[in-house]
């Protein structure tokens, strides 16, 4: 559907196209970094022997069950300005007016990132919590006599044997957030005026609501050459390791 | 410390803060008194975080009027349950046949965890169990699928579907849901399979078992809670997923939940007190699931925690 060069000239004299492209690179780049490191400190967070740290890992992981339109529709409330709840919260807690979340692309963008955290940060905490609990108790015992512990612990210990894990993860989701379209249509909408949209929001923009299926196909064409090569080294890195997800 | 003294949790922490004054000041008890309480203070972030847009639901379902998100208000004046009635009544425009598009949605679900469960667990047997050439080549290419993420692919699917005779099918959804978790369930099932040891395939081959016993008798029992772990990531990718549902679903009759809670956001006016009850009811039955399967799906992720 997309085999003609001319309609890449088009797609990328389109202005949108380009700012999409950058908030694609944003969204994907801040929203998996953040949520995999994230997700790695906090999988040692809920190792803590606590009593009350199982039941909090319980509504931690709620997000992720939580099927992802009804959340993010409740983040677009949430959000959806001063009566928002979030807005809400800052002016009865706090006595600040909260911004307007939705009229500033960078805040929206911002907003999307966020609710995508929410969303996936407990299915890879849990992946990592499963990659920690497979580090041999042994390792930590001999590290602690070699004075290995607490931050250094993670950084000599923990966070070398994890990294083909981590290495893997971080790709799978990178593929996969690209691919995000439900954050944004319910999120921000693409507001203000489609500025806070993804590729993935836009192509199907182009396609369904603009009858431009050939642009829109091409719109998600162009995101190949950066994600096929992804897909060969997560192919290389899962031969590579002994790996456990 | 004597006996009385509180070790664990807040109350430690603050016993910790008041008596360090009194104590003698020492480096490492100053450290742990820190640690407890950036714990609680991160439990209790994590605790508003997690909880915060299921609370906006719920207060929105629970007003009266639909319109909390227009009062700016942390708590409904006269919650009601009625938002709850017509959701369950489909006594509303955009909520007529609920239950027939619940049924949709759950049809798709099922189907989709089925068969990705029986793709998985075979693709995953063959590649892990028998000894093929370059068989890791194969096993690692469904990944590949990943390259081209799934909301990108819905304009070809959605002419495929078509040239299949399959639009307007539920199975049309099913088939697209299936393409895009077998590629994980493969690779989960593929690292668990590596601690089922060989050895007992061979004893089981001496005793007269053919690949297809040692695959139900064997593999199956064995794999359990890797099985279990990625039948609810299937059974939640199907139940997160909108897009296709929205694309290749045309008629009213086939539409899902999903699709019906967006298109709320179609009218001006709609009433979001009903959306967001539907919303909750439709949260329900994965969040039942997740927690039924918890357990065996911590095990199935927890791979050292088999490991003898």
């Amino acid at each position: 559907m997309a085999r003609d060069p001319a309609l890449y000239g088009e797609l990328f004299a389109e202005p949108r196209y380009v700012t999409t492209a950058i908030n694609t690179l944003l969204y994907v780049g801040f929203g998996v970094n953040v949520m995999m490191f994230g997700a790695l400190l906090l999988s040692g967070f809920f190792l803590r022997p606590q009593w009350w740290v199982r039941p909090l890992l319980a509504i931690f992981l709620l997000c992720w069950a939580m099927p992802a339109v009804p959340a993010f529709a409740s983040f677009h409330w949430m959000l959806i300005g001063e009566q928002g709840l979030v807005d809400a919260l800052l002016r009865e807690l706090f006595g600040v007016d909260g911004p307007l979340w939705f009229n500033d692309p960078w805040l929206a963008l911002g907003s999307n990132i966020i609710a995508h955290i929410w969303k996936w940060l407990p299915f890879w905490t849990l992946v990592f919590i499963a990659g920690r609990l497979a580090i041999p108790q042994e390792i930590y015992e001999a590290a602690a006599i070699d004075g290995a512990v607490g931050v250094r612990r993670f950084l000599h210990v923990v966070f070398p044997l994890l990294a083909n894990i981590y290495v893997v993860c971080t790709l799978l989701a990178t593929l996969w957030t690209v691919g995000d379209y439900t954050t944004v249509f319910l999120v921000s909408m693409g507001a203000p005026a489609r500025s806070s949209d993804v590729l993935a929001t836009l192509g199907m923009h182009y396609a369904f609501d603009a009858a431009q299926p050939e642009l829109g196909v091409a719109a998600v064409m162009s995101t190949l050459p950066v994600l096929v090569p992804l897909a060969l080294i997560l192919m290389r890195r899962l031969h590579a390791g002994e790996l456990q997800l | 410390m004597s006996l009385a003294t509180p070790r664990y949790g807040l109350p430690a922490a603050a016993w910790r803060l008041s008596s360090w004054r009194l104590s003698s000041w020492r480096p490492h008890r100053r450290r742990r008194v820190l640690a407890d309480v950036a714990a609680w203070t991160l439990g209790l972030l994590l605790l508003v975080w997690a909880l915060l847009p299921t609370y906006n639901m719920l207060l929105i379902a629970l007003d009266e009027e639909g319109d909390t998100e227009y009062a700016g208000i942390v708590w409904p004046a006269e919650p009601t349950l009625d938002a709850f009635r017509v959701v369950l009544s489909g006594d509303y425009w955009y909520l007529q046949h609920f239950w027939l598009k619940f049924a949709n949605s759950l049809f798709i679900a099922l189907a989709t965890m089925l068969i990705t469960l029986v793709i998985g667990s075979l693709a995953a047997f063959a590649l892990g169990r028998m000894t093929l050439a370059r068989g890791w080549l194969l096993g690692n290419f469904p990944v590949l699928t990943y390259a081209v993420p799934a909301s990108l692919l819905v304009i070809p699917f959605y002419r495929i579907m078509r040239v299949y005779g399959l639009s307007d099918s539920l199975w049309a959804v099913i088939a697209a849901d299936v393409t895009f978790t077998t590629p994980y369930a493969i690779l989960i099932l593929q690292q668990y399979a590596k601690l089922i040891p060989k050895e007992l395939d061979e004893a089981a081959q001496i005793d007269g078992a053919g690949p297809w016993q040692i695959y139900r008798h064997l593999y199956l029992p064995l794999a359990a809670p890797a099985l279990a772990a990625v039948s609810t990531f299937a059974l939640l990718f199907a139940w997160n997923e909108y897009i296709y549902q929205y694309i290749l679903l045309t008629s009213e009759h086939k539409m899902t939940v999903a699709v019906a809670i967006a298109q709320f956001f179609d009218a001006d006016e709609a009433p979001w007190n009903y959306m967001m009850a539907t919303a909750i009811v439709y949260a329900l039955p994965p969040v039942a699931i997740f927690f039924a399967l918890r357990r065996w799906m911590l095990a199935g992720l927890t791979l050292g925690g088999v490991r003898k």
